[in-house]
């Protein structure tokens, strides 16, 4: 599954410069990838848009054929439907988790596919256990949020998202909330979840995880400057903006 | 008018009265002695010269009286409302009453009498004292006029008649103006007080009956006059200490002094003259108090929960076409909020009762009280949830948009949740306060707990007893509602419980 982004272009209330000014990258499928870039870059509205959460101008997002276009070019009944058809594919895992507090592990993991995909649910349940023991969760199954460490937290958010079987799975700061210790589970659970085939992409500020992932994109005002393996691209950056990116991190 | 007519005008009458349909008459109970109140010694009947009055007109109607309870100051409103046939309570003979209700000829007739304290040498003793002194009266009565027309300072009870007097006994007023029959059965009783008889005027009861009704108040006259010719009149009025000049002059009989014992007003003065002392009130009176407060309280119980259902149901919809509804549903629920908020629950209960008939809406008056309470109520649960829907975090609603819950989805299995936990607490306040508020209901013949309360202590003198008799109730009533409300508020915070570590 491929995630391809064309010319997308988003202006924010009251900022007369745009967020985003015509930002493209092209992803293949399976591949780990890593959004790096200053506050503010855009990163993160990049991930947004293509979640449908926020909405862009023009440009076109495509996931393995299922194209969304911008509120410009397309009418609203139109472009809903397309962000319906676009996100069956998707998954996102938040910064801050949001879980359902008053739900367990499991349920947490059990509610979409149940009312969404209309499974039943000793099927969803089947598939959540399976998931949450892949994820090292086999012990915290009927555990609330509220009794889970930062880390577990997270899994159960990769579970969950994981559960409705997206194509792409976006992460958003997913070392940010999280004891620096952390970092390396991290990077391992993203690992993990590569070995199953989903393309995955990491909004990040974490210098150790862009090192770990197979692909990296620097944006820079809106744009994509820089990509290409993290070996290239973090060791001998051509750009101006992401060495002083990278000075700044280190 | 001579006998022949008025036997005939009473056999015209038998002959066209249903046995099968009684004569309904409205009376307010809180009203007192000697009218219509509770038998001190069993306050499961109501006893009254009126009560007794009432049976003896049905009677020579061939029906039943059938007493219908309603607040002293609407019995006209519930009249032309249908609720009863008739209001027989001391409605005093008015011009301004003729325009809104037919006035049977008088059956009673009353002096007013002044009472002062005992001794009180600077006391009013004539009308034209009365300029600038504190005088207590009832409200809407020839006495209230009488004072304020004197000049006199004029000072109303919606309660009880021994609330005048126990403010006339603390100084808090200089003289009572009222009816002989009330002066007689409440400031009589207690020697601190002295009544003084004079030119204070003369004030008449009729009985009232809606302005289409003039067959009923044509039988009514016939049956009143039927009744003063036989005696029957004189010797009710005579049984409860009531034959006085005034009412012998007004039934055309020459003898104004009274021949027979006031036996009801003995009974009267023997069961509320000198209250035993508390404990002793405990034992032998309240527990026959007990069916009547039980009573009242699973009629306020019952209004209570349908009026928060109500509530509840609409609440949350006003709370979700709030947060969630296009922009007309939105204003909508906020002008629905406003309106049922920012007015007097009373004046909504009145709307809904007395004048959706004029629309054609004639509401019983159960589900009309339960329906302004939930209306009522429904702005402020509305308000709560909201409070609750905005306590969820943003993030919660994109997390469900992203794994494709629906908007019903999202409230159904994840906001709403979260959203009740925080709503139960301000809920449970609500439910206490309806509860109290409940007590409105009497407003439209409802006897609830608080109705029962100030009847009863009208009837029997004992205001402080069974004021702590009917708070127990309401504290019975609802502190199970409190401890049930922590329990599920305990239920859907269960997720914040830490585990033991």
């Amino acid at each position: 599954m491929t995630l391809k982004v064309t010319g997308l272009v988003r202006h924010h209330h009251g900022n007369p410069e745009p967020t985003l000014r015509g930002l493209s990258f092209d992803l293949p499928a399976g591949t780990l990838t890593a959004l790096l870039g200053r506050s503010g870059a855009g990163k993160s509205t990049v991930l947004r848009c293509v979640m449908g959460l926020e909405p862009f101008e023009s440009g076109t997002i495509e996931i393995d054929g299922v194209v969304v276009q911008g509120t410009k070019d397309v009418s609203v009944d139109v472009r809903a439907g397309q962000l319906k058809a676009a996100r069956a594919a998707l998954g996102l895992v938040f910064q801050s988790f949001e879980l359902c507090p008053h739900l367990t592990a499991l349920d947490n993991c059990t509610l979409a596919p149940m009312q969404v995909k209309q499974k039943s649910r000793g099927d969803a349940e089947k598939r959540a256990r399976e998931l949450l023991v892949q994820l090292g969760l086999e012990h915290r199954i009927d555990a609330f949020p509220e009794q889970l460490s930062g880390g577990q937290k997270q899994r159960v958010a990769i579970a969950r998202a994981l559960a409705m079987e997206p194509r792409v799975l976006l992460y958003d700061e997913p070392t940010s909330a999280l004891d620096p210790s952390m970092k390396n589970e991290v990077l391992q659970t993203l690992k993990r979840v590569d070995a199953t085939g989903v393309t995955q992409v990491v909004v990040t500020h974490d210098l150790a995880l862009a090192r770990g992932v197979e692909h990296v994109c620097v944006l820079d005002h809106g744009v994509v400057i820089e990509s290409g393996a993290p070996a290239e691209v973090l060791q001998t950056p051509k750009h101006d903006s992401t060495k002083a990116l990278l000075k700044d991190w280190v | 008018m001579p006998p022949v007519r008025i036997a005939f005008g009473v056999l015209l009458l038998s002959m066209t009265a249903q046995a099968s349909e009684p004569l309904r008459w409205g009376a307010d109970g809180q009203g007192g002695a000697p009218y219509v109140f509770q038998d001190p010694m069993d306050p499961t009947r109501l006893i009254g010269f009126e009560v007794e009055l009432a049976e003896l007109l049905a009677k020579k109607l061939g029906t039943n009286a059938q007493p219908v309870a309603g607040p002293w100051d609407k019995l006209l409103e519930l009249l032309a409302r249908g609720d009863f046939d008739i209001a027989l309570n001391g409605i005093e003979v008015a011009e301004e009453k003729k325009r809104v209700v037919l006035l049977s000829k008088p059956y009673f007739a009353a002096a007013e009498v002044l009472t002062i304290r005992r001794g009180d040498g600077a006391a009013p003793r004539d009308l034209s004292a009365l300029k600038g002194r504190k005088v207590g009266t009832l409200p809407g009565s020839l006495a209230e006029r009488m004072a304020q027309r004197h000049g006199a300072d004029v000072r109303t009870y919606e309660g009880g008649q021994d609330e005048i007097y126990d403010d006339l006994k603390l100084g808090r007023t200089d003289a009572v103006l009222l009816d002989e029959p009330v002066a007689k059965f409440y400031g009589e009783l207690d020697e601190a007080f002295e009544t003084v008889r004079g030119d204070f005027g003369v004030v008449e009861y009729a009985i009232a009956a809606r302005l289409d009704d003039r067959a009923r108040i044509d039988a009514l006259n016939s049956a009143i006059d039927a009744l003063a010719a036989d005696g029957s009149l004189r010797a009710l009025y005579e049984r409860w200490g009531l034959w006085t000049p005034a009412t012998a002059k007004l039934l055309g009989d020459s003898d104004g002094t009274a021949h027979a014992p006031a036996l009801e007003y003995e009974r009267w003065r023997a069961a509320v003259g000198h209250l035993p002392p508390f404990w002793e009130r405990v034992r032998t009176r309240y527990p026959s108090y007990l069916p009547l407060f039980f009573k009242g309280a699973l009629l306020t119980l019952l209004a209570s929960l349908c009026a928060m259902a109500l509530a509840i149901a609409l609440g949350v919809l006003l709370a979700v076409g709030r947060r969630f509804g296009p922009t007309i549903v939105r204003g909508l629920c906020v002008a629905y909020i406003e309106f049922f908020r920012g007015t007097p629950l009373l004046v909504q209960l009145t709307v809904i009762y007395f004048g959706l008939p004029e629309l054609g809406i004639k509401l019983e008056p159960f589900f009309a009280g339960v329906l302004a309470l939930g209306l009522n109520y429904a702005a402020a649960e509305a308000e709560n949830y909201r409070a609750g829907l905005e306590s969820v975090p943003r993030g919660q609603l994109e997390a469900s948009q992203v794994l494709g819950l629906s908007t019903f989805q999202t409230l159904r299995f994840v906001v709403g949740p979260q959203a009740v936990r925080i709503s139960i607490p301000p809920m449970t306040n609500d439910f206490i306060a309806l509860l109290k508020d409940s007590s409105l209901v009497s407003v439209v013949t409802l006897t609830e707990l608080t109705k029962t309360y100030t009847t009863l202590a009208n009837s029997t003198r004992d205001h402080l007893g069974l004021g702590l008799l009917v708070a127990l109730c309401y504290l019975i009533v609802g502190l199970p509602f409190a401890k049930l409300a922590r329990t599920v508020e305990a239920r859907f915070a269960r997720h914040l419980r830490r585990e033991a570590a």
